[in-house]
């Protein structure tokens, strides 16, 4: 039998899968960020006035803002002079077909395992696929058009629906929300547009796939979703970037808008170069992630599966300000090696009897450092809201730790909130019993681990929740012997 | 079936087995008595491998195989079934799924495919009632919040699933009130067959009323101090150990003289 070491030294040794690079000709902007460069990746995307004085604005509260220190680890010094803010494949900027996509790139998406072109789609998984900064193709648009839903890149939206764009972008996240979210407000490349009209209930998963390439970019890409009254639209993002020494940056921002009776579950499962076993390299994962109930009875959801980058930071949050509207956030969250990730969520009780479900399990082994972060807030008007938090913690080896900070704030005394924590170890014990049912040390990880998360896993699309399942299973291969 | 050969184990670098021999023939069940601390419990993980218990000398065969050369989940796939004294919850891991994972992974060690769904299914309900065991209790996750009582009865039903050669039961009578040791006896009792040998580790005479022993042994300081039929069961019941020690002193303190 291993012994605890053995166990976070093979976890250690676990490569990254999706490490690999794709050489391709790129057109990027010399590093640094000052109003020039804002102005030039404006142009670059040919961008109307009032967006580019929006970007300024985000970039003037960026120059305001330091960067946090209530989070629960050191943050780095980012040198933000040093990245580029926009690259995008050269070739042609805009794609009528798959055919003239550049081949290098499709099989760099093919490796990922993105269904990407439409005739090996067989799930029925719409596709918009940001490749550093540019979307590249957009699948199943046109079938979505025929419901009158629009599912296009951000840039498309800004083009061809700009009314909607305008209202909205901000709405949720303002430019001067954080220092991220100002960074991504100011120089956000592209991302992914959603909008269901009234009545409609989105017939297939809409999906993004995000992946860095480039050394020395950041990536920014911001995504906005209208549901408008009574639609309903499930959503994915999958991330992953290639094995690099240097941190790379992604400080995404993603707003949502639920109207009445309008309901949006967004999932992603992230995956991002975690960095080596000695904690150089990966990915820093500064996300700002926030919707809102909007009209009575709405609904948001967010599910998370964390298992990448060096540093995760994000708090995917739900304003609840129609009546009886709903918030829900799911997470797993794994760090090893020297991975950290604080994450959690805000939920903002505004409208009368609005109701919020909080189900939080951390995984850490190794080095790694989990935090639980979350804030439940009751406003005055939220007569009869409920709140429940449940958030597990669970170790592997005696060298990781798991935090958990709750916070609750209550004006309303007929509000309720409900917080159950829980930290638990895999023991030899678990899986000694295991093995004496004839099921090895590894298999016996993955069935404790999924049985763990399976509350979370469950919320996920069913084809996402097996990758999920496969994907924490590999994570912590080789957790023991 | 088992053959136990002069064998010492210790843990944390405590002696704990001095020398015990024990010999079980299939379709055998042999009950083990002993005061506490005599290594009853350590013979039983020592046989399935835990891996805080070393073994210093001596051998064990099982089915002509080395069974201490084994990793602890080949020697459950070879049919050593451990039921435990205190059995391990593991929460969101259903009882069914854990079982079907367990009988497939015994089943491909033996080049055999695993059992379809509705195969599988049938030959649960079959079980869940030879041992009278909850339907309830099969889908919750793996004895996650259930009573000592059900624990235990869940081991049984779990060695009546996997069909083991060699059942070790570690104090499953502790904790267990008249009724519930009724329904475990009567399952082993009916999963008791020619093919199959049982080894039961227990305090009391109590158990041995309803699982009848073909042997008994004493087990007392490592080693095995006296063997007999059941009716040794109902004399240590009167007279306990003492007279045991007592006996196992003066025969060591012979045996020192003689050397």
């Amino acid at each position: 039998m291993p012994n605890d070491s053995e166990i976070i030294d093979n976890i250690a040794n676990k490569e990254y899968e999706f490490g690999f690079v794709t050489d391709i000709e790129m057109d990027i902007a010399p590093a640094g960020l000052n109003e020039d460069v804002i102005r030039y990746i404006s142009e670059k995307k040919g961008e109307p006035e009032w967006l580019l004085n929006w970007r300024l604005k985000g970039f003037h509260s960026f120059m305001k803002q330091k960067l946090p220190e209530w989070q629960n680890f050191k943050m780095p010094p980012i040198d933000f002079q040093k990245i580029s803010y926009y690259a995008a494949p050269k070739s042609k900027k805009k794609y009528d077909s798959l055919d003239q996509v550049d081949p290098e790139l499709l099989a760099t998406f093919a490796k990922l395992g993105i269904p990407l072109s439409e005739q090996k789609t067989l799930a029925g998984v719409a596709v918009d696929v940001v490749f550093d900064s540019v979307s590249v193709t957009t699948t199943y648009k046109e079938k979505l058009k025929e419901l009158g839903i629009i599912f296009c890149s951000f840039g498309e939206a800004v083009r061809e629906h700009p009314d909607l764009v305008q209202k909205y972008v901000g709405s949720v996240v303002p430019h001067s929300d954080n220092i991220f979210a100002a960074l991504n407000a100011a120089a956000f490349s592209d991302g992914s547009f959603v909008y269901i009209p009234k009545g409609v209930r989105c017939p297939m998963e809409l999906s993004t796939y995000f992946r860095i390439n480039t050394e020395n970019t950041g990536q920014f890409e911001r995504t906005l979703i209208i549901a408008d009254e009574g639609s309903y639209v499930s959503y994915l993002e999958g991330c992953t970037a290639p094995m690099r020494d240097e941190n790379q940056l992604h400080a995404a921002v993603v707003e949502l808008i639920a109207l009445e009776n309008a309901e949006i579950k967004y999932s992603t499962v992230q995956n991002w170069y975690p960095g080596d076993k000695d904690g150089k390299g990966g990915i820093y994962n500064f996300v700002t992630k926030r919707g809102i109930c909007k009209g009575a009875h709405a609904k948001i959801s967010w599910t998370q599966v964390e298992t990448g980058s060096a540093i995760t930071w994000k708090y995917p949050s739900v304003i609840l300000q129609g009546d009886y509207s709903t918030g829900e956030f799911y997470s797993v969250a794994v760090t090893k090696n020297k991975q950290i990730a604080d994450t959690g969520t805000k939920m903002y009780h505004i409208g009368r009897n609005t109701r919020s479900r909080i189900i939080s399990k951390g995984i850490s082994a190794g080095e790694g450092h989990n935090s639980y972060r979350g804030l439940v807030q009751m406003g005055s008007k939220a007569d009869q809201a409920r709140n429940f938090t449940q958030c597990d913690s669970l170790l592997i080896g005696d060298r990781c730790g798991a935090h958990t900070f709750p916070y609750i704030e209550s004006k309303n005394n007929t509000a309720t909130v409900e917080h159950e924590a829980t930290t638990s170890k895999i023991g030899e014990d678990q899986i000694f019993y295991l093995n004496q049912r004839g099921i090895d040390s590894e298999k016996a990880v993955a069935l404790i681990i999924n049985g763990y998360a399976k509350e979370v896993l469950n919320q996920l699309p069913m084809e996402f929740a097996v990758e999920a399942q496969k994907l924490l299973s590999i994570t912590l291969e080789g957790s023991v012997g | 079936m088992l053959i136990i050969k002069n064998l010492h184990a210790e843990v944390e670098e405590k002696q704990i087995l001095k020398g015990l021999n024990l010999t079980v023939n299939a379709g055998e069940v042999h009950a083990i008595m002993g005061p506490n601390g005599a290594g009853k419990s350590s013979l039983a993980s020592v046989l399935a491998g835990r891996a805080s218990y070393h073994v210093t000398e001596g051998e064990v065969t099982f089915q002509g195989a080395n069974l201490l050369e084994m990793s602890p989940e080949n020697r459950a796939r070879e049919g050593v079934f451990l039921a435990f004294q205190y059995p391990i919850e593991i929460p969101g891991v259903s009882n069914i799924n854990f079982l079907k994972t367990a009988l497939s992974e015994i089943r491909a060690y033996k080049n055999l495919p695993p059992l379809d769904a509705k195969e599988f299914l049938r030959l649960s309900r079959e079980k869940q009632n030879l041992v009278e065991f909850d339907a309830k209790l099969v889908n919750r996750s793996l004895n996650e919040g259930f009573s000592g009582g059900e624990k235990k009865r869940n081991e049984i039903f779990q060695l009546a699933m996997l069909e083991p050669a060699l059942s070790i039961l570690d104090e499953t009578d502790s904790g267990l009130d008249i009724d519930a040791l009724r329904i475990v006896s009567k399952g082993v009792n009916k999963l008791r067959s020619e093919k199959n040998a049982f080894i039961i580790i227990t305090h009391y005479q109590r158990l041995l009323e309803y699982i009848v022993p073909d042997f008994v042994h004493v087990l007392y300081d490592g080693r095995i101090v006296k063997s007999g039929t059941k009716e040794l069961a109902l004399e240590l019941e009167e007279k306990g150990y003492d007279w045991l020690k007592e006996e196992h002193y003066q025969k060591e303190a012979r045996e020192k003289e003689a050397v």
